[in-house]
């Protein structure tokens, strides 16, 4: 449980020894991939394909890849706006995050969510949330209908549910967490905690800036991990996912971790200074990562660089397919309003009549 | 409105806003600003640029997310005394907060016999158009003009965003104050000076004779782009910006429509249960006789707003289809009662 120092730079896995190279090399693949998507993201944005807000999972890299890796494909994963990375490594498509950015039919929500709003019942990604504390009450929610379901074991599934480090001061967080540790529900609440709000520091906006300590106040586990360390954060929420299926004993995990640039990709970041981003740079997961591999012999230079290249041309598929998806369609503006059709449920467009003369 | 005009400036609407604040700032220390990222991050939208170095920490608080706590906050010192001007991000926000303005803020004056009043302003913009999607894209503004006890304000040109913000701070009620994503950068001439609008107040902003737009905030804006438009095919059409949602300026509006016989609402927020379903009621109780056709509404598509850009232009109301609507109803009126 110990704290990792904003103020000390530190980045790669404290080590990768007994881990299978297979799986090293799997991981290396998976933080490059989410590394160039983000990257292409931000340029599709610049070249306006992709409008709304946007928020990158630049600098967040190993935590993605380890929470992504911790949990099963029958559990159930919530998560905030920042989510292109968690939609991708729960096995959807890039060509259906991306056309999702290009807002097209093909996108994981039909195009009408965008950036913020990914979502896809079957890989059991139940959103995006573009409200901060949005997805909070929900997946504490999901969690009460597992514990209903299903009885406890190591086949249980259980809730992850993704939240910021800012996130943690709205009423939704506190509430939900009192009802998790009263009900004794199946679900890890991870913070990934990057230092920062919008330009807000974790320490401006809370009381207790030791965030993995407000556990303590619904009798919850409270733990502390690095998220540049992509191998313990993996550990820390299997075990958190571990205790939730088994005892059904909710944990809140704490992953400290960097964004390397603004809140959104139009965020210039003017707030932080030189320092600062030093520091985030420093603590960039991918090329440390990288290099560890390659110093302990699990990758060579050129494996290194034929993944970041697949990568890259995997995401340059994903930008053909979006681009040539098709738009949603005018006629289905209303198609999903409803699970039960209804009469006089309104269909005018701005401008038409509300009703004929009868 | 108290004027001592001498000069005016072209500025934007966000310059307005910014210099109003800085200016009630400096008048009275009662004053003070709370709200996500306006200090050290200036704002999301940069209304609040610069104040914090100007002001200090304590006249231009930031809070941590949490609406809800935050605007009860400035809702207790307001009831000692001291005139907090929240900013809310977005409207869409504030339905977190909600609790702390329509069942606290609201009620208090009257619950309490007039033995407390609450002198706080609740700054925010709402607006679709920028692909936000659903939840961040909404125009909320029904949900506050239903309260009695509030006020709400909704200017839609750089010198009301002005003075209109120097009476919500100098109210002793709580006012709503909406802004809009679109206008933020929109300029316009502002007069130098103290400025204070009267809250209550409606304004015809282009006059006309042969129909009556009435529109508010940044509809106002899209409704005279139609008028003058439409001048350009002879025909004569007035503007009326409401500027108040709560008060409504009944009489102008009906006086309005007295005169041109013809009213078409343009509104961006849902049709149903919407602002305009409130002005076409007050048309039809104020000056019925007086009406040549049928009050027409131009709103939005009730649908939780998508993402897609093509979507989202169809489901937001815009100038065509005010055009469009404006013609119908002259043309109905034109065979129907052949004057
Ligand atoms: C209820 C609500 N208030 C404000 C916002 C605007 N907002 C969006 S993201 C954000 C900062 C959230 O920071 P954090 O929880 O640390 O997540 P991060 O962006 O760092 O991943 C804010 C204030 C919002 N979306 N919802
Ligand atoms: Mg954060």
């Amino acid at each position: 449980m110990a704290a990792k120092a904003r103020t000390r730079p530190k980045a790669g896995v404290e080590s990768t020894g007994g881990e299978p190279a297979e799986t090293l090399r799997d991981y290396y693949e998976r933080m490059s991939l989410v590394r160039a998507f983000e990257l292409r993201s931000s340029e599709m944005y610049a070249r306006a394909k992709i409008g709304g807000y946007c928020h990158l999972n630049l600098g967040e890299e190993a935590t993605v890849v380890g929470l992504t890796a911790a949990i099963e494909t029958r559990d159930y994963l919530f998560t905030g706006y920042r989510d292109h990375g968690y939609a991708l490594l729960r096995g959807l498509s890039p060509e259906r995050v991306m056309a999702e950015l290009f807002g097209k039919v093909t996108g994981v929500s039909g195009g009408r969510g965008g950036s913020m709003h990914m979502f896809d019942s079957e890989a059991r990604l139940l959103g995006g949330y573009g409200i901060v504390g949005g997805q909070i009450p929900p997946a504490t929610g999901a969690a009460l209908a597992l514990k209903n379901q299903e009885t406890a074991g190591p086949d249980a599934a259980a809730v992850m549910c993704l939240l910021g480090d800012g996130t943690t001061n709205i009423g939704a967080f506190h509430e939900s967490l009192n009802l998790a540790g009263l009900w004794k529900l199946p679900i890890v609440y991870v913070i990934v905690n990057n230092g920062l709000g919008m330009g807000t520091t974790v320490e401006m906006a809370s009381a207790e800036p030791d965030l993995y300590k407000r556990a303590a106040s619904y009798r919850m586990p409270g733990v502390r991990v690095d998220g540049d360390d992509v191998l313990a954060v993996r550990d820390a929420a299997r075990d958190a996912l571990k205790q939730a299926r088994e005892s059904r004993q909710p944990v809140l995990l704490e992953v400290m971790c960097y964004r390397l640039r603004g809140h959104s990709v139009v965020d210039p970041a003017r707030y932080r200074s030189p320092e600062e981003t030093t520091i985030a740079q420093q603590s960039d997961p991918v090329p440390s990562f990288r290099a560890e591999l390659i110093a302990s012999g699990v990758l060579s230079e050129a494996d290194a660089a034929a993944i970041d290249e697949a990568a890259d041309v995997r995401v340059s598929e994903a930008v053909v397919f979006a681009e040539e998806s098709p738009e949603p369609a005018r006629e289905d503006l209303f198609k999903y309003v409803y699970a039960t059709p209804v009469a006089n449920a309104p269909s005018a467009l701005p401008g038409e009549p509300v009703m004929d003369a009868l | 409105m108290t004027t001592e005009v001498a000069t005016t400036r072209t500025i934007t609407y966000r310059q307005a806003l910014n210099e109003t604040l800085r200016a009630e700032l400096e008048r009275d220390e009662k004053v003070f600003l709370i709200g996500e990222e306006i200090g050290v991050f200036e704002g999301s939208y940069k209304i609040t640029a610069g104040l914090l170095e100007d002001f200090g920490p304590e006249r231009v608080l930031d809070a941590p997310i949490a609406e809800e706590g935050f605007v009860g906050a400035a809702l207790g010192a307001a009831m000692l005394g001291m005139r907090p001007v929240v900013e809310i991000m977005t409207i869409n926000f504030s339905l977190i907060a909600i609790d702390q303005i329509v069942n606290h803020a609201a009620k208090m004056r009257s619950m309490f016999a007039g033995q407390v009043s609450i002198p706080l302003v609740i700054r925010m913009p709402g607006g679709g158009g920028q692909q936000l999607a659903a939840t961040h894209s909404q125009n909320l503004e029904v949900w506050y003009a239903h309260i009695p006890g509030l006020k709400v304000v909704a200017p839609s040109t750089p010198a009301d965003a002005k003075a209109l913000l120097t009476a919500a701070i100098r109210d002793d009620d709580p006012v709503i104050f909406l802004e809009n994503l679109s206008l933020y950068s929109a300029k316009g001439e502002v007069p130098d000076g103290e400025q204070v609008a009267e809250i209550g107040k409606a304004a015809v902003v282009k006059t006309g004779t042969d129909l009556t737009i009435v529109s508010y905030s940044r509809g106002t804006t899209t409704a005279l782009e139609v008028a003058h438009q439409l001048e350009a095919e002879g025909l004569s059409i007035e503007v009326v910006d409401l500027r108040s949602l709560r008060p409504l300026d009944r009489d102008t509006i009906c006086a309005s429509v007295k005169k041109t016989g013809h009213a078409v609402v343009f509104e961006d927020d849902w049709l149903s249960y919407g602002i305009g379903a409130e002005i076409s009621a007050t048309i039809g109780e104020g000056v019925f006789d007086f009406l040549d056709a049928p009050v027409r509404r131009v709103a939005a598509a009730e649908v939780p707003l998508p993402y897609a850009k093509a979507l989202e232009k169809a489901a937001l109301p815009n100038a065509a289809d005010l055009a469009k609507v404006v013609r119908e109803v002259l043309n109905i009126s034109t065979t129907a009662n052949d004057k």
